[in-house]
């Protein structure tokens, strides 16, 4: 098989994981002329694909074979796609020459289960430190661990990658159960919460003063299938804030269950729920920036979904209109978060604005706010919402009906 | 009318030597007009009076007015010198003026800086370099050609200075070239025409991005908001992007159309292998009844907690010690006792004599069970059905154990083995018999004396806590003696 045919089958396998962030890490360059490489704190997607998506790192699998059985997954042993391995030279070769060419900020190597998790991780970890020490990449690498491995491995991992991630992929350890069932999700937890620990130690400062490496600078991520097994959105939340809270992960990504080839009976093939996806990522933001608990935007009435018309912090002001109205030059930094169409930005600079006299309407909207969305929550200088706030055709002012087909 | 005519490199350093001795001096913001070199003037400048030679006064600025600034200058937006000496005149005066968004020339500003800020980014992601390294060269060598939308090549160039060290790199746009060559950086003001150009590995640079691309998520006008079309002309990819739009949906309907296929005959032999490992018998062994607790799922504090914790210490121990549950370092490490509240009962227990080497301590519920606060996990005490849940595991360490003395920390440990949890404060200090036979000292748990907000109720606590222990280092030495 030419180094060609090899890419697209192990690039067409890894695509599937939507992670692709190549931002957060701790600063590099080389500047010194002796390496490769440089990581300066934002990200960068060097290209869009088709389907919308940054294409930021050389996103493959090591290879494609693999001995677990996970239903929603292309790789899994019952599948018959073909299978392919790179060699250590060759993922190197892709690596530094995409990266001279500009086109990844890094690798994101992820792989198959082959004979055993140590086997598999062992090579990993050698792919690696290959790039950094024998090529002194500077570039980002983002490394999937095996949860199994050895903790060895791991921590050796974790001195080369910028970030670590272990995909749980099912919200609900039942769901692991039925279609995943060779994966633990004990394991994976215990897994995570090593990396945390690791993570903490490291940043305690040594006797000496002296800084110790960094483990994993970018921090360890996560990913969940939405759409594949039954569970609603308030699960999948409440399972994401878990993980926020209980391994301090930077990110959980949610990924709609899209359409594999060679897929098994066990699991439908239905149009990628979208719309779904998006939601839950505005969601895990307003979790995570926006003081919001799971319960909250997902209530527990109903179906535990989310509104896919309306966006989860309008559904939300909607669905508690006695907060509002809003005064923008007197509420508290926690209740301009929670203002329909204010962002952590524009409230920042409200708060400093506000310094300078009272801001009216105009004023929000040269912020950066989305006045449109706002403005039946809020009271400015020189706007009162009057009867708009409790309005009983508000939520229909804002919805645009949004349609989620089920089949094709 | 002054008249200031700035050069195409070097511009902000220009701009800000003529905008300090103009400041300086006293000159408005419309006595003042900008241009570039080579420009003709315009019918409106007028008689130009000569630069000042050096400002009279001196201004000073907030340090992020420089940064903003030197956005400005790079920016092809009408009037953004103006702006920008607009904004310097204004800020000598207000120092915190940058701060205030809703100020009219600020949010202007700020709009301008985005989009070069923009622009900037997208050359960072869209310059493609194509290999020229000619035969016998020691340094690998690239070329790019670029088209950016403001004047930004000086400020993007430490960029590629920073990440590309080690080869020689030229990129050339429309007015400016920029060269990297055996570690040294240079720019030229040239105007040229697009390179044509090509490179071997663009070939699997395309194969990669038709590959990862998800036919069936085909969403393109996400694509061309983040990657605009006037890019594609020189990115390698691009040319693809038609093609596999107009495939997408047949590529999905195949997928959807194909019958599930039988797995292949290795299959099989994996997944049994995989499903019947082998495994020791099982028998009551430590290591077994560790690897039981483990697969522990019976009630549904499992699922959310990261592991179970088992007990440590040895098995022949005559002192067993039993706390309520792990905690959120517990629970991270997988062993009793090394968060807070473990370290002040080691503190204690030193204090006093306890000799822990020789203790077993354990907890009466095996996870973890919190509330999601924000980005924390605040405990919560387990209930009674979780601690008779978690019984079985703890009579099977009693029984391995043997202790001659429990002490049982805190209210959940005094239900889970005496079966009461009332009265703690009342019970502490006094010796009971347990519901497995064993005498069961009761004292307060660690936690709760961290948790304790009163001082005075908390020293008096604390008192007790170390006579308890005391009274049980007492005890034990004592059952040593007697075996």
């Amino acid at each position: 098989m030419t180094l060609q045919e090899k890419l697209a089958l192990l690039s067409d396998a890894a695509k599937y994981d939507a992670s692709c962030a190549s931002s957060g890490t701790s600063k590099r360059d080389s500047s010194d002329g002796k390496g490769l490489g440089s990581t300066e704190g934002s990200g960068i997607c060097h290209a869009y694909a088709p389907d919308g998506r940054c294409i930021s790192l050389l996103k493959i699998l090591m290879t494609n074979f693999c001995i677990y059985d996970c239903a929603y997954c292309i790789n899994r042993v019952s599948s018959n796609v073909q299978r392919a391995r790179f060699s250590v030279e060759e993922v190197v070769h892709l690596t530094t020459e995409f990266y001279r060419r500009n086109y990844i900020e890094g690798l994101f190597l992820s792989s198959g289960i082959i004979k055993s998790p140590d086997d598999t991780m062992a090579d990993m970890v050698r792919i690696a430190r290959e790039l950094r020490h024998t090529h002194h990449f500077r570039g980002y690498i983002h490394l999937k661990t095996i949860p199994d491995a050895a903790p060895e491995l791991i921590e050796e991992a974790g001195m080369l990658a910028d970030r670590l991630s272990m995909n749980i992929e099912l919200p609900t350890d039942a769901g692991i159960r039925t279609y995943a069932p060779e994966k633990n999700p004990d394991e994976i937890r215990r897994a995570m919460g090593n990396v945390r620990l690791r993570k903490e130690e490291l940043k305690a400062p040594t006797y000496r003063g002296r800084k110790a490496p960094k483990f994993a600078p970018a921090g360890q991520s996560t990913q969940l299938i939405v759409g594949a097994d039954g569970s609603n959105d308030r699960t999948i939340l409440q399972s994401s804030s878990r993980l926020y809270s209980s391994y301090k992960l930077k990110r959980v990504y949610y990924s709609a269950f899209s359409p594999i080839p060679d897929s098994t009976a066990k699991l439908p093939l239905i149009k990628p729920p979208l719309v779904r996806e998006h939601r839950l990522y505005q969601a895990d933001w307003l979790l995570r920036f926006y003081g919001f608990e799971a319960e909250e935007i997902a209530p527990d009435q109903g179906t535990g979904m989310l509104d896919l018309e309306v966006d989860p912090k309008l559904a939300w002001a909607l669905a508690n209109r006695h907060a509002f109205p809003v005064d923008v030059n007197r509420a508290t930094k926690d209740m301009l978060l929670r203002v329909p169409g204010f962002g952590t930005k524009s409230v920042g600079r409200i708060l400093s604005a506000r310094r300078n006299g009272a801001l009216g309407y105009d004023d929000l909207r040269r912020i950066g706010a989305s006045v449109r969305k706002a403005k039946p929550f809020i009271i400015a200088r020189d706007w009162r919402p009057g009867s708009l706030t409790d309005a009983e055709n508000l939520r229909a002012r804002f919805a645009t009906p949004a349609e989620q087909l089920q089949l094709f | 009318m002054h008249r200031i005519e700035l050069p195409r490199l070097g511009t902000f350093d220009a701009w800000r030597d003529a905008a300090r001795k103009l400041a300086g001096s006293g000159v408005g913001f419309d006595q003042v007009s900008w241009c570039f070199e080579g420009t003709d003037a315009t019918l409106f400048d007028g008689a130009q009076p000569p630069l000042p030679d050096k400002a009279t006064w001196q201004i000073t600025v907030p340090k992020d007015f420089p940064p903003l600034a030197k956005l400005l200058c790079a920016s092809r937006a009408p009037g953004a010198f103006d702006l920008a000496y607009r904004l310097l005149l204004r800020v000598s005066d207000a120092p915190s003026l940058l701060r205030n968004r809703a100020d009219k020339d600020v949010g202007h500003a700020e709009s301008i800086a985005k989009n070069i800020r923009r622009d900037m980014h997208k050359m960072k992601a869209f310059v493609r370099f194509r290999e020229v390294t000619p035969k016998g060269a020691n340094r690998r060598q690239f070329i790019s050609w670029f088209e950016p939308d403001h004047r930004i090549e000086e400020l993007i160039a430490g960029f590629f200075v920073r990440r590309f060290g080690d080869m020689d790199w030229v990129i050339v746009t429309p007015e400016v070239t920029t060269r990297f060559e055996g570690g040294a950086l240079s720019q030229e003001a040239v105007r040229s025409e697009r390179l044509d150009l090509t490179d071997e590995t663009e070939k699997l640079w395309q194969t990669y991005y038709a590959n990862i691309f998800n036919p069936a998520r085909l969403k393109v006008k996400a694509m061309q908001s983040e990657m605009p079309k006037k890019y594609w002309k020189n990115l390698p990819e691009a040319e693809l992007i038609p093609g596999l739009i107009a495939k997408a949906e047949a590529q999905v309907a195949q997928m959807q159309a194909a019958t599930p296929t039988l797995p292949p005959v290795r299959a099989a032999r994996v997944l049994d292998r995989l499903h019947h490992p082998d495994l020791p018998p099982r028998d009551d062994s430590p290591e077994n009844l560790e690897r039981e607790l483990r697969g522990c799922a019976s009630c549904p504090l499992a699922a959310t907690a990261t592991q179970a914790v088992p007990g440590e210490g040895p098995m022949s121990a005559a002192l067993m010690i039993v706390g309520e549950q792990p905690g959120d370092q517990e629970d991270l490490a997988g062993r009793p006792f090394v968060g807070p509240a473990g370290q002040l009962f080691d503190r204690v227990a030193a204090k006093v004599g306890l000799d822990l080497q020789d203790a077993y301590v354990t907890n009466a519920v095996k996870h973890f069970k919190f509330q999601v606060r924000g980005k924390r996990r605040i405990h919560q005490s387990p209930n009674a059905s979780e601690v008779s849940h978690c019984r079985w595991w703890l009579d099977r360490e009693i029984t391995q154990v043997n202790p001659k003395l429990i002490v049982a920390m805190g209210a959940t440990a005094a239900l889970a083995l005496t079966g009461n949890a009332k009265g703690i404060l009342k019970r502490r200090g006094k010796i009971e018999t347990g519901l497995h036979g064993v005498r069961v000292l009761i004292t307060l748990h660690p936690s709760a004396l961290l948790r304790q907000p009163d001082p005075d109720l908390q020293q008096k606590q604390m008192a007790h806590f170390h006579e308890d222990l005391a009274t049980a280092a007492r005890m034990s030495v004592q059952l040593a003696e007697d075996n």
